[in-house]
């Protein structure tokens, strides 16, 4: 088991944006380690619904050709941290679908750190951020890949949804490449609902929750597609979304 | 069952509905033509809420009911149905549960009990037959790929299953093709002829005109209406022009 012991500040990278008073209530945080066998399967699902403080930090090891399979919903606590790194050896493939959830003074945040060490592995993560009132929801996805890491495809879908300009989207990707034939493919963006598809729902009879939780119903889902929970996901996704609108 | 009385409303600051009168009785169908700019969108967003369409004075009574007073939810369960000129495209979402959703709200809002996953199919399935639409397209993301015709196709099955009592429908010809004229035109009769019921038709052609036989026709210039007549205005406006006809009535 490993700990870090010192409770970090606000001038370490990777809690800048943390609620660092939140996180000292469960600090130490004890890292989740998981190692997967060569060529072998696994999933996960991480469903944070409660309120109060909750941090995480997993750390994954891909062994050759191994998979692996993350879902996340963090919705409900009023500091929310998911830390996950993640090493991939030889034709690994790690797929992370990510949403959190935020409203009034909330703070939640995914921090990923995904390594391709061998050839022509594969990771694929997809985040999805909904932030309502002062809250503040951030993504720091690092990629970085070894020398000697070639044919590495790396995928990196990341967007914010603001329901209120009190909020605040913070994201940031980042990149290390040090092989050759890389494909690395991100995008990030931060947007409100199209008040014109929100007008469009509305003429036709639902209420302005009604139309929102149906449009972020949506914005998120890609975060579930293809998990073996997608069903309990977006359901605990959506009791969430009707709470917060 | 509507009656509009010197409506004026200003989109982005800018007047654009001039003092506008007109008065829908149950059973009737009108017809507004008018040139492109003259306000005809402005005033169907306008009556059906849309938020940046700013009433700066007169009154609009539906049913009864101060329309104005009224959200965009609230006046959709109160039986207003608007088509839309453009039908905006919404990813994720399907038709059927976006509409499934629709209906049981405004069944709500009217106290009636909500339609089971069952009845609602079945009742898409009759409205999407009335269109000849595939139910298979009902079950894509509302909107999202289909062809301007197809979305105005959408639009009238959507009409169907909400069954409202006055339906502003804006450009619904626009971007059909010949057969499928005739199909929104004899599905807006199937739907709308009924002596509760009326339709204001937005529209630039005779064409629909011939399906839908209106009861009344009017000119929209500039933010009003400056001409009202019978189904040969429609005719003579096809052959004259707005022009002409606009500068007799001023
Ligand atoms: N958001 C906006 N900002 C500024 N002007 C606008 C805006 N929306 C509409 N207008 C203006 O309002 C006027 C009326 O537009 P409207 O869409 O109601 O016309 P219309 O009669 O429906 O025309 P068409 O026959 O081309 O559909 C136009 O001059 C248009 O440019
Ligand atoms: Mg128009």
């Amino acid at each position: 088991m490993n700990v870090e012991l010192a409770l970090p500040t606000r001038k370490d990278e990777n809690f800048r944006y943390s609620d660092i008073a939140a996180l000292g209530t469960v600090w130490p945080i004890v890292t989740e380690e998981i190692v997967v066998a060569e060529g072998a399967e696994q999933t996960l699902q991480i469903v944070e619904t409660g309120a109060g403080a909750v941090a995480r930090h997993i750390a994954i090891t891909l062994g050759k050709g191994a998979k692996f399979d993350l879902r996340v919903l963090t919705a409900g606590p009023a500091y929310g941290r998911i830390a996950v790194d993640v090493r991939l050896a030889e034709g690994a493939d790690f797929t992370l679908g990510a949403a959190q959830l935020a409203t009034a003074e909330e703070t939640l945040e995914i921090v990923t750190e995904v390594t391709h060490a061998g050839l022509n592995a594969t990771s694929e993560q997809i985040v999805r951020t909904v932030l309502a009132g002062k809250s503040v929801g951030t993504y720091l996805g690092r990629i970085a890949v070894e020398r000697g890491a070639d044919g590495t495809d790396a995928e990196q879908s990341v967007r914010a949804m603001l329901l209120e300009r009190t909020a605040t989207a913070n994201a940031r990707p980042e990149l290390e490449i040090y092989a050759d034939d890389v494909k690395a493919a991100h995008g990030c963006a931060v947007g409100e609902l199209d008040a014109q598809g929100l007008f469009y729902l509305m003429s036709r009879g639902l209420t302005p929750p009604q139309a929102k939780r149906l449009m972020l119903q949506a914005f998120i889902a890609e975060a579930f597609t293809g998990a073996a929970g997608e069903e309990e996901l977006s359901a605990a996704a959506i009791a969430r979304l009707e709470a917060i609108l | 069952m509507l009656k509009i009385d010197n409506l004026t409303a200003n989109v982005a600051d800018k007047p654009i509905l001039k003092g506008l009168s007109l008065t829908i009785n149950p059973g009737e169908i009108h017809a507004i033509m008018g040139p492109n700019g003259a306000g005809k969108s402005t005033l169907g967003y306008t009556l059906g809420g849309r938020p940046g369409y700013e009433v700066t004075g007169g009154s609009v009574d539906f049913a009864g009911q101060d329309l104005l007073e009224l959200e965009p939810h609230e006046r959709a369960a109160a039986g207003l149905f608007l088509g839309f000129q453009y039908p905006v495209e919404i990813p994720g979402v399907s038709f059927v549960q976006f509409l499934r959703e629709a209906a049981n709200a405004q069944r709500k809002g009217r106290g009636e009990e909500p339609l089971s996953g069952g009845e609602f199919l079945k009742l898409a399935k009759e409205k999407a037959g009335l269109l000849r639409m595939d139910m298979d397209m009902l079950k894509r993301p509302v909107n999202v790929g289909f062809s301007g015709g197809e979305k105005k196709r959408a639009e009238m099955v959507q009409m169907g299953i909400l069954n409202p009592k006055l339906a502003i429908l804006d450009e619904t010809d626009s971007g059909l093709d010949i057969d499928a004229l005739r199909i929104c035109g004899e599905g807006i009769n199937a739907i709308m002829r009924a002596p509760d019921k009326a339709v204001l038709l937005i529209t630039h052609y005779q064409r629909l005109l011939d399906y839908v036989k209106p009861d009344f026709v009017h000119v929209l210039a500039a933010g009003r209406i400056v001409k009202s007549g019978g189904p040969d205005l429609a005719l003579r406006l096809e052959e004259e022009g707005y022009e002409a006809v606009v500068q007799e009535a001023a």
